[in-house]
C-alpha cells in the first residue's frame, strides 16, 4: 500500500497528496497526522488536494475527521487547492465538508493558519504583528 | 471514433479497497476518450468511486463493467454495478440523503444518482444488487 | 431495400447511356428552382459528381443508400447537402436537387428509354436519396446553432480582475442553466488562476431569477466556499427580492449588496479592517 508524506515546515505539517488513494491509504494518512501532530507540536496542518481529481464522500470524512482530530490536539487544518470541477461535484453530492477550512493555495493557507494563531495569541506576538492577520474572529 | 483507443466493453472487479481505485482509473480513461467535459468526468468518477466502493462494502465485492453508449446525436459512458450480496430491503430508504448502515455519510447511492445522466437499479433481497448509470456528453 | 441488384445495374447503365442529356436535364431543373443563387457551373459539377457516383455504385449494386456499398453516394449527398444548409439554402431547396432527378426520369420514360416499372423503382431510392440530404442538412444546421449558441456564451460571460484579489462576473440577460453553469465554471476557474479570495456576481442586468437561476448561483458560492473563496452577491433589483422571498429560497449568511460598488466597498473593508488592526498593534 502506498503512504502519503508528511512534511513538517516550523510548526506546520504540509501533506500534498499526489496519489489516487485506496481508502486504507486514507485511514493511514488520517492516523500518520495525528501521530505527527503530538510528536511535533505542530499547530497548523495544511492538506494540499491540487492533485486530486475527485473527492469523494470517504476521503471528505476522512478531511473532516482529521480536522476535528487535529482541533482536539490544538492544531488548525486547512485544506488547500480544491479544483473547480471537484469542488462542483461535491456541492452535488451533497458534501459541505462542514468544521474544514479551505484556502485557494498553499500560501493563502499559511496565511490563515498564522491569522488564526496570531488571535489566539494575542496582541504581544511580536512575529504576529508582522505577517498580518486576517479577520477571522469576525 | 477515436484512434487508437479501444471503446469496447470493460470489466474491472471488485474484491478490494484497490479495485476501487482501479474502477476510477478505468472509468476516468473511458470518460476522456468519451470527451465528458472536465466536470462531467469529475461527476462521473466521482460517483463511479461511491457505488464500487457500495459493491465491495454491502455487497460483499462484485464486479463493474465500464461500456460506451451512443444514442445517435451524443455519446456517453455506461456502468453497471453488480455484486451478489444480501440486496436492499428499502430502497426509498437507501435514496434518502444521510441514511446509511455502514457507518459512512450515506450519500453513497442518493449522491451518486445526483451526479449521473440516468440511474437505474434493481435488488433483490438475498440475491444481489445491479445498478446502472449513464453520463451523457453535452 | 429500394432496389433490387438487376434494377441497381439498369439504373446506372440509363445514367451512363444518357449521361449528357441527364446531367444537362438535371442541372437545369435544379438551377431553375434556386432561381440563379448557384451558378449553373457550380450545379454543374455538384451534380456530375452524384451522377458519376451512382453510376460508379449503381453497377456494383445501389440497393439501398444506408448499405455499405452506398458510401461513395452518401458522401457526396452529405457534401452537397451540408454545403446547402451552410449557403442558407431551405431543407426543400437541398432536397430538390435530389429530386431533380425524377423529373429527368419521367422525361426519358416520355421518349421511352426507360420503362415505366423501372421509374417506379427508381423514384424509390431517389426517396431514400432526398430524406438522406435532408438528415444530413438538419444535422449542419443543428451543429450550426449549437456552435453559434456556445460561441454565445463566450461572449455572454467575462470574468474580470476588479481589485487585487478581487474578481467579478458581471451578469447580463437571462440566465438559463447551461449558462450559468458555464459561469459558474469559469468563475471558479477564474479564483484559482489569478489567487483571489474574492468574487463578486453582479445581477444588475438579469431581468428575472427562478428557482433553479438561484440554485445555481446558490451551488457557485458554496463551491467558491469549499475552495476557499467568498463570493458576494450584488445588484439584486427591487422585484427579484420580490421574487426570493416569494419563492422561498434561502440565501442564507450569503453577503447580498445592492450595486457592485457597494460590494467592492464591502469588500475592501474586509481587507481594510485587517489593515486598520495591524497599524493599531504597531502603534501599541
Amino acid at each position: 500500500m502506498e503512504r502519503v508524506p508528511v512534511l513538517k515546515i516550523g510548526d506546520i505539517l504540509l501533506v500534498s497528496i499526489q496519489i489516487d488513494m485506496s481508502d486504507q491509504t486514507a485511514v493511514t494518512l488520517q492516523e500518520d497526522l495525528a501521530e505527527r501532530i503530538v510528536a511535533t507540536g505542530a499547530h497548523g496542518v495544511i492538506i494540499d488536494i491540487t492533485a486530486l481529481d475527485i473527492v469523494d464522500s470517504f476521503v471528505g470524512r476522512m478531511l473532516s475527521t482529521i480536522a476535528s482530530i487535529s482541533k482536539v490536539l490544538d492544531a488548525e487544518t486547512v485544506v488547500v487547492g480544491m479544483r473547480p470541477a471537484v469542488a462542483i461535484t461535491l456541492v452535488e453530492l451533497g458534501l459541505s465538508l462542514n468544521g474544514i477550512r479551505t484556502a485557494l493555495n498553499v500560501e493563502r493557507g499559511m496565511e490563515l493558519i498564522a491569522a488564526t494563531r496570531e488571535d489566539d495569541l494575542g496582541v504581544d506576538e511580536a512575529e504576529g504583528a508582522e505577517s498580518g492577520s486576517a479577520a477571522t474572529s469576525a | 471514433m477515436t484512434a487508437g483507443v479501444d471503446l469496447g466493453p470493460k470489466a474491472q472487479a471488485i474484491g478490494s479497497d484497490e479495485d476501487v481505485v482501479r474502477v476510477r482509473q478505468l472509468v476516468r480513461t473511458v470518460a476522456v476518450a468519451v470527451k465528458l467535459s472536465l466536470v462531467d468526468q469529475t461527476k462521473l468518477v466521482t460517483a463511479a468511486s461511491e457505488l464500487a466502493r457500495n459493491t465491495l462494502i454491502y455487497g460483499g465485492g462484485g464486479n463493474a463493467e465500464v461500456s460506451v453508449v451512443d444514442d445517435g446525436r451524443r455519446r456517453g459512458v455506461r456502468i453497471v454495478f453488480a455484486d451478489s450480496g444480501p440486496g436492499i430491503p428499502d430502497l426509498d430508504l437507501a435514496l434518502t440523503d444521510g441514511y446509511t448502515t455502514g457507518g459512512g455519510l450515506g450519500l453513497g447511492l442518493s449522491g451518486a444518482r445526483r451526479l449521473v445522466d440516468e440511474f437505474d437499479i434493481q435488488t433483490t433481497v438475498g440475491e444481489g444488487t445491479r445498478i446502472t448509470v449513464t453520463k451523457w456528453s453535452r | 431495400m429500394a432496389l433490387t441488384i438487376e434494377e441497381s445495374g439498369r439504373l446506372a447503365g440509363l445514367l451512363a447511356e444518357h449521361a449528357e442529356r441527364v446531367v444537362q436535364r438535371w442541372t437545369e431543373v435544379v438551377a431553375a428552382s434556386l432561381r440563379g443563387r448557384l451558378s449553373q457551373a457550380e450545379l454543374r459539377l455538384q451534380v456530375q459528381e452524384l451522377h458519376r457516383s451512382m453510376i460508379e455504385v449503381g453497377a456494383e449494386g445501389l440497393t439501398d443508400v444506408q448499405s455499405e456499398r452506398a458510401a461513395e453516394v452518401r458522401a457526396v449527398l452529405a457534401e452537397l447537402s451540408r454545403g446547402r444548409a451552410r449557403q442558407g439554402f431551405s431543407a426543400t431547396e437541398t432536397a430538390i436537387s435530389i429530386y431533380a432527378l425524377k423529373d429527368v426520369l419521367a422525361e426519358l420514360a416520355d421518349s421511352g428509354d426507360v420503362e415505366l416499372r423501372d421509374v417506379i423503382a427508381f423514384n424509390a431510392l431517389i426517396d431514400q436519396m432526398g430524406l438522406f440530404t435532408f438528415e444530413t442538412y438538419v444535422q449542419t444546421r443543428e451543429g450550426l446553432i449549437a456552435d453559434q449558441a456556445e460561441q454565445l456564451l463566450e461572449l455572454s460571460t467575462p470574468v474580470v480582475k476588479i481589485w487585487d484579489g478581487v474578481v467579478a462576473v458581471p451578469l447580463v440577460g437571462t440566465l438559463d442553466s447551461a449558462r450559468a453553469q458555464v459561469v459558474m465554471e469559469r468563475l471558479l476557474q477564474t479564483l484559482v488562476d489569478t489567487g483571489s479570495p474574492y468574487a463578486i456576481i453582479d445581477i444588475t442586468g438579469v431581468p428575472a431569477v427562478d428557482t433553479q437561476v438561484a440554485q445555481h448561483i446558490l451551488k457557485t458560492v458554496v463551491a467558491a466556499r469549499l475552495m476557499g473563496a467568498d463570493c458576494i452577491i450584488s445588484g439584486i433589483r427591487p422585484q427579484i427580492a420580490q421574487t426570493i422571498v416569494a419563492l422561498g429560497i434561502e440565501f442564507g449568511d450569503i453577503a447580498t449588496k445592492a450595486s457592485l460598488a457597494d460590494a467592492l466597498r464591502h469588500v475592501l473593508r474586509l481587507t481594510g479592517v485587517e489593515t486598520a488592526r495591524r497599524h493599531a498593534r504597531r502603534e501599541a
